[in-house]
């Protein structure tokens, strides 16, 4: 944590209420999210016991396993799910907008330009908190390696049609929240803790119902004690009033609630197996249905209010205007969407249990190209955020005293002014070391020539040798050169990022790098099917 | 003393529970594992460490039944040297282990101890989170990891009185694999956790020490008052910071005590750091404001900077275009 916002967090805990960290939305948010909130049972591995999906905050879907623990219903939960994410995501397959992309051509080396297809747009998921991301990985893994009666008659218990696809899906989402500022899958407390700091520890900001209380306290009351109601305030029977965000459950809510009523399901459905003649089956059904309906209404009443928590979140972040350069993530993120469908459309096989170290090694490249391409992006949208970074020396504001015109000396003399700037910042700067300026929404890049005494006394000036963007001719194009009394944020990092260089083909890469031989175009194969009809 | 009782008769109650499914389920794989015998889990045991010893095919599995944790741990040291004297493939399913904590003893009981051939003997740790694809969640592993290794240690005062046997410092830890119900195991080296908690030991002060520095009378008896039991929690140090609420009942008691007090470790321990010899909330804002505090101080002078900053980007301060 910077100082400022520890600064942040310290005016937080005296007023009360959170304070910003964030002027603008750093995150692009959709006009039609994709909501989930799941539920999972308690020391099962991929048992989900239900979620509330859908975009319309008015009219969740809830969907849930009245016995998690049953292969069957656990089949039929998935199915239900698909059906309620694929459309969504269908829905952005096929808006496209012409683009274009380089390409290397496999026969000539050459890099050419290809026209290809971009989605306009891509379906946002969001999930109540980083837990819930970690929940959608997982789902994504029992299910993309499943198959169906279709693909393979001979499965033993087949899944149904469409929950290997929902699975791949999901996989790819899980994957892409891991590219720091993606937003095709965002945590909400993810995103309010990026936008506010709140007057607790950032262990107690992952409790999303806390993290509102302080953001959006009720009128009269501190954030504080609003927090500590949300954490621990309960009913008359000893329940959470403020229910977990998920996926896992309050072991109260368990114990007294769902299990119970788990147990009037099996025995209900034990004494419908056992019925004899059907009067008294439709008898024993009602009864079934009623244990059916009682889960689905407890699933539905711990589930509700962290879905209106999540929207709450989400109207408040809007209130933030989007930061200028938030779009450009976006556009990386419909590319890594239209990938995906590419790959699904083309009939690839799902993504393999573990990265071969080719892929590995580029995923990891990226992402930090892209961490270090928010870090530059958010400092260029939001001065809260440039103001760490100008704490930190990695950026200053200065305004400019003299500017003396020089060239470069080369046969072709370059303009190269020398421009006189006073800050009362501590920048680390060294010899020549490279800064930045935004010029019409592009880097000009400048080097640090000196420091110069001013005839006043008074700390150091430094000299800034302008060293880019002045147009071809001897003189420099006009506006492209500051001018005495304007005021400038300069920044030592780059605003661009590029990724490093390109990594060797597979056959000029070493085994040693390239993992053992033969690993390529080996097909992954579901995982084995248990004896056990219960898992 | 029942902390969790105390924590409640102080107004705020622990948060903690168990799942029953969750308890349910941790028990149906471990008797799953230990089935027949152990026969499954020798077999991952003797796959993962096995050594040089031959398979597993005759494997002794003592009672170790005996009256009050004394006598079980007694028993189970017992069995250990037996084992270890008998030369074969031993498992201890729950043995009963003594450990001194701040001069008291405090009692330890591992889900099994194997003891090899050759004298080694192996913790044995069976969780059910699972582990998918090779990999399991990386703080589950961890707190698993230095539970077994205060296993570990307490084997050790054993293993010092008996001949040829030695404590392994890789424990076996016994997981499902992916989604379903079969158990796969991995080892896991618990030496660095091993050290840490051998030197927490030795740092802790004995319990004596910290009643001797009671006032006379203080009792932590629930029933009590709330203002003589507040006062008498008050009387024991409590460094309170955020991590405390994953693991103490008392943590929200020491949270409002914290925060009443103004402390900055109730926003996190870096931030201690961060702040210097500034330890209030009051003081570090009145430091930023430039109302207190030493300006040659670099922890002052950073925060006036800080505030300063922050001030002018949320006025709409200067902006990249």
């Amino acid at each position: 944590m910077s100082l400022i916002s520890t600064l942040a967090r310290l005016e937080a805990v005296e007023s009360g209420r959170a304070r910003p960290t964030a002027t603008v939305l750093h995150r692009h948010l959709t006009d039609r999210p994709l909501v989930l909130v799941p539920l999972t049972t308690a020391g099962e591995a991929g048992a989900p016991l239900g979620a509330l999906v859908g975009t319309d905050r008015e009219a969740p879907r809830l969907l849930t396993v009245s016995q998690p623990r049953d292969r069957d219903l656990r089949f039929a939960f998935l199915a239900e799910l698909a059906e309620a994410v694929l459309p969504h995501m269908e829905a952005y397959e096929d808006v496209v907008e012409p683009a274009e992309r380089n390409e290397t051509d496999p026969e000539t080396g050459k890099r050419t330009r290809v026209e290809v297809e971009l989605c306009a747009d891509a379906p946002q998921l969001i999930v109540p908190s980083r837990a819930g991301i970690e929940f959608v990985r997982l789902l994504g893994r029992s299910m993309r390696f499943r198959r169906t009666a279709e693909e393979d008659p001979d499965t033993p218990y087949p899944a149904p049609a469409r929950v290997p696809l929902l699975g791949r899906w999901l996989t790819h989402y899980g994957e892409r929240a891991r590219v720091p500022g993606s937003s095709l899958l965002l945590a909400a407390t993810d995103l309010l803790n990026r936008h506010w700091a709140t007057g607790q520890s950032s262990l107690e900001d992952q409790h999303l119902g806390a993290l509102l209380a302080w953001i959006d306290a009720p009128a009269g009351e501190s954030g504080a004690s609003a927090a500590l109601r949300a954490e621990l305030e309960r009913d008359g029977e000893g329940q959470l009033l403020c229910p977990p965000a998920g996926p896992a459950t309050d072991p109260a809510f368990d114990n007294r609630l769902l299990a119970p009523a788990i147990e009037k399901y099996d025995r209900a459905r034990t004494s419908l197996a056992a019925a004899e003649d059907g009067l008294a089956a439709d008898a024993r059904l009602a009864e079934l249905t009623a244990a059916e309906r009682e889960i689905r209404a407890l699933l539905a009443d711990v589930t509700r209010p962290t879905w209106d928590a999540v929207w709450r979140g989400l109207d408040l972040l809007r209130e933030l205007p989007e930061g200028a350069r938030a779009e450009d993530r976006w556009t990386r993120d419909r590319w890594s969407f239209t990938g995906h469908r590419d790959r699904v459309r083309s009939g690839e096989p799902p993504q393999p249990r573990r990265d071969d170290a080719v892929t590995a090694a580029q995923k990891l490249a990226s992402r930090e190209t892209a961490q270090a391409q928010l870090e530059a992006q958010e400092a260029l949208d939001d001065p809260l955020v440039l103001a760490g970074r100008r704490l930190a020396g990695e950026a200053f504001v200065a305004g400019v005293t003299e500017v003396v015109m020089a060239y470069s000396e080369s046969k072709r003399p370059s303009p190269r002014p020398l421009v006189t700037v006073r800050t009362d910042e501590h920048p680390h700067l060294g010899e020549r070391t490279k800064v930045y300026r935004s010029l019409e929404g592009r880097p000009q890049t400048a080097e640090f020539a000196g420091y110069a005494e001013p005839e006043d006394g008074g700390p150091p000036l430094l000299v800034l040798r302008i060293l880019d963007r002045m147009g071809r001719s001897k003189e420099p194009a006009p506006g492209s050169v500051p001018e005495p009394g304007d005021r400038i944020v300069w920044t030592l990092f780059e605003h661009d990022q590029r990724g490093g260089p390109k990594l060797p083909d597979p056959e000029q890469t070493p085994w040693t790098h390239g993992g053992p031989p033969g690993a390529a175009g080996h097909t992954e194969s579901p995982d084995p099917v248990t004896a056990e009809d219960l898992l | 003393m029942d902390k969790a009782a105390l924590a409640a008769a102080l107004g705020s109650p622990a948060p903690f529970g168990q799942s029953q499914f969750a308890l349910v389920r941790g028990n149906a794989f471990e008797a799953k594992v230990k089935a027949d015998g152990g026969t499954e889990l020798m077999r991952l045991l003797y796959e993962r460490l096995g050594g040089d010893a031959g398979a597993p095919r005759e494997v002794s599995v003592p009672d170790l039944t005996a009256a009050g944790p004394e006598g079980r741990a007694a028993r189970t040291a017992l069995a250990l040297r037996e084992a270890t004297e008998a030369g074969g493939w031993a498992l201890l399913d729950h043995p009963m282990l003594a450990l001194e904590v701040a001069g008291s003893p405090a009692y330890l009981e591992p889900d099994a101890v194997a003891v090899h051939p050759d004298g080694t003997w192996t913790v044995v740790e069976i969780k059910s989170f699972p582990t998918v694809d090779g990999s399991a969640d990386a703080a589950k592993v961890g707190a698993a990891a230095r539970q077994s290794a205060v296993y570990v240690l307490a084997l050790e005062r054993i293993a010092e009185l008996t001949e040829g046997a030695e404590v392994g410092h890789r424990v076996l830890l016994v997981c499902p694999k992916d989604f379903s119900n079969l158990p796969t195991a991995s080892v896991v080296d618990v030496r660095k956790q091993r050290a840490v908690t051998r030197r927490q030991l030795t740092r802790l002060t004995r319990i004596e020490e910290i009643a001797a520095a009671l006032p006379e009378g203080t009792t932590f008896d629930p029933q009590c008052p709330r203002q003589q039991l507040d006062a008498a929690v008050e009387s024991v140090g409590a460094a309170y910071a955020p991590e405390c609420l994953a693991a103490c009942e008392l943590a929200f008691h020491c949270r409002a005590k914290a925060r009443e007090a103004g402390a900055v470790e109730t926003l996190g321990r870096s931030v201690r750091g961060e702040l210097g010899g500034l330890t209030t909330v009051g003081e570090v804002l009145a430091a930023a404001a430039g109302k207190e505090g030493d300006p040659a101080d670099p922890t002052v002078a950073a925060l006036r900077r800080a505030a300063a900053l922050r001030a002018e980007a949320l006025a709409g301060g200067p902006a990249c275009r």
